[in-house]
């Protein structure tokens, strides 16, 4: 009944003779909002960029949308097409303006025409909550507004899974919580999400699945209420004790 | 820009110890030369009498009097706006230059009687073999950079043996070796398009090696993102890398344009009649060699001012997205 938009399994992988995943088993069935976190260099960010193969995994499978991942071109194209990511920096295109930004994607790999893809554009842009910025350019953008923008031309592509990679943990305080909100929003309407972020309130109010990460393996994973109340392993006390302390 | 600091100082010409070194220096300069023999001796002529014979109270007056002049133009042109500054010290530097011309005696009306075809038959030709040299390498550039960044081993060491060739022989050569060389293989050459491929791979070997640094400039996020949109290699590179590295490509390649512009004057060793062999040869005739030369020499100051132009405009044009 339910339908598996990423299905991860046996998934290995190393820089050089440093294994950084270890026999990694997850899957994100539609619909389903997941937050991965853990210690830095536990491999949470590296296991989301296998999910659309900005990094390659050397031993496993990993099914995106029903299409396996492997070293086929064509097989990759069709994955990305289907997930969208949003980054720790951004990355929008400095030298595109905000609308455009939204644009290209729909333009060129879909072949959508340039009045499609801007009405497309722009009401995605309505629901980031900014259309009026839609002829500045980035850097003219607040940190957190760029962040919204990059969820924009996400969205634009109209993806099956949104992937976030520490999504706020270049914003100021301030400009952390419109992005969020943004987020909450899009996990209101639905969509697909996997997250790696330490926003442990986003965590508690949004997700249905908490991951805990450590030294490259799943260490535990459970709803957020049993998972923030009864953490069961002695990594995941230590770690919540660290960033709950404040 | 060099971002000035915000601390406010008096302007440096105005400082009275600058003044005063500035005034000695030129004071000893010209009081080392005796001018009393040239135009100013003659200027001065109410003031120091017969100059050939007013011997060190000459000297002394016209060093005096220059160094008051110089002195007192820099305190004045320090009061001025930024611009007026800028235009005022292009001029006397012009003026300066043209006095040093003058010095020559040429003959205006020889250099008026052979301009058109110096324009016509030389500049023509030199402007047309860079144009589309320039072209080429520009082509040749954005390969031999792709093909240097490249994991394909064949793509690296063909792009890297190229650079590596092309960098370490001097330009004189490759055009002989083109010219006179192509031929032992069988293909005769014209002189015209052997000059144009000698320049094209140079100067695609020394480009290449800009692009590369500029794309290599370019954050490892912007294809990451462009990649997780789904754009393949093609769209990432034009659409999304070039235009970005393309202001930190055009200063330099803006250079290797005037250098080009320059080097043109290379292939005047195998016949062309560009603007360098036409400068010797017009001139040989009448032994007025300088007036052709000067006349060249202008002609390629003024090509490439037009190019320094160009290149501004199109630095501006991207500054635009840098714009807060």
């Amino acid at each position: 009944m339910s339908e598996k938009i990423i299905d991860v399994r046996n998934v290995s992988k190393w820089y050089g003779a440093f294994r950084v995943l270890t026999d990694v088993n997850l899957t994100v069935e539609k619909g389903e909002r997941i937050v991965i976190c853990g210690p830095s260099g536990s491999g949470k960010s590296t296991l989301i960029r296998c999910f659309n193969r900005l990094e390659a995994h050397q031993e496993g499978d990993i099914v995106v949308n029903g299409i396996p991942l492997h070293d086929k071109m064509r097989n990759v194209g069709e994955v990305r097409k289907n997930v969208g990511m949003v980054f720790q920096h951004f990355n929008l295109f400095p030298h595109m303006t905000v609308l455009m930004n939204c644009m290209v994607g729909p333009m060129w790999i879909k072949g959508v025409s340039q009045a499609e893809a801007r009405k497309t554009a722009l009401q995605f842009l309505e629901r980031v909550r900014i259309p009026e910025q839609a002829d500045k350019y980035p850097v003219q953008l607040s940190g957190g507004q760029q962040q919204r923008v990059a969820i924009a031309r996400s969205l634009c592509m109209q993806p099956a899974v949104m992937l976030f990679d520490e999504p706020t943990s270049a914003l100021d305080p301030e400009m952390v919580s419109e992005v969020l909100d943004t987020m909450t929003g899009l996990a209101r309407d639905g969509m697909t999400m996997v997250c790696v972020t330490h926003e442990m309130a986003f965590a508690r109010a949004v997700a249905d699945r908490v991951i805990f990460m450590n030294a490259g393996q799943i260490v535990e994973q459970g709803k957020p209420e049993e998972f923030f109340k009864n953490p069961q392993h002695e990594r995941t006390k230590l770690f919540l004790s660290q960033i709950l302390k404040h | 820009m060099l971002y000035p600091d915000t601390v406010e100082s008096e302007v440096l010409v105005h400082k009275p110890w600058f003044v005063a070194v500035m005034f000695a220096a030129i004071f000893a300069l010209f009081l080392t030369f005796d001018l009393s023999g040239t135009s100013m001796g003659e200027l001065m002529r109410p003031v120091i009498g017969e100059p050939l014979e007013s011997g060190i109270y000459g000297r002394f007056a016209i060093a005096f009097v220059i160094a008051v002049l110089f002195c007192l133009n820099v305190v004045l042109i320090g009061f001025a706006s930024l611009r007026v500054q800028i235009t005022i010290v292009w001029l006397e530097l012009l003026l300066l230059f043209l006095a040093f011309f003058k010095t020559f005696n040429l003959s205006l009306p020889f250099m008026a009687e052979k301009l058109p075809f110096l324009v016509t038959q030389g500049l023509f030709t030199t402007i047309y073999v860079s144009a589309i040299s320039i072209v080429i390498a520009s082509a040749i550039a954005i390969l031999g950079a792709v093909a240097k960044l490249s994991t394909n081993g064949f793509a690296y060491a063909i792009a890297s043996f190229y650079t590596s060739f092309f960098r370490g022989l001097p330009l004189l050569m490759q055009v002989y070796l083109i010219y006179l060389g192509l031929p032992q293989l069988g293909f005769i050459i014209d002189a015209v398009p052997a000059g144009i491929l000698a320049l094209s791979l140079c100067y695609g070997a020394y480009m290449t090696e800009i692009f590369r640094s500029g794309i290599q400039s370019i954050d490892r996020g912007q294809w990451e993102a462009s990649r997780s949109i789904g754009f393949g290699f093609g769209i990432t590179m034009r659409k999304i890398i070039l235009p970005q590295a393309l202001p930190v490509i055009i200063p330099p390649t803006g250079n290797q344009f005037i250098s080009m512009l320059k080097d043109s004057s290379l292939v005047s060793v195998i016949g062309v009649w560009e603007l360098m062999f036409l400068a010797r040869t017009l001139g040989q005739k009448s032994f007025q060699h300088m007036e052709m030369l000067i006349s060249a020499a202008m002609l390629y100051w003024g090509v490439s001012i037009c190019l320094e132009l160009i290149q501004s405009r199109i630095e501006r044009h991207y500054a635009r997205s840098k714009v807060r």
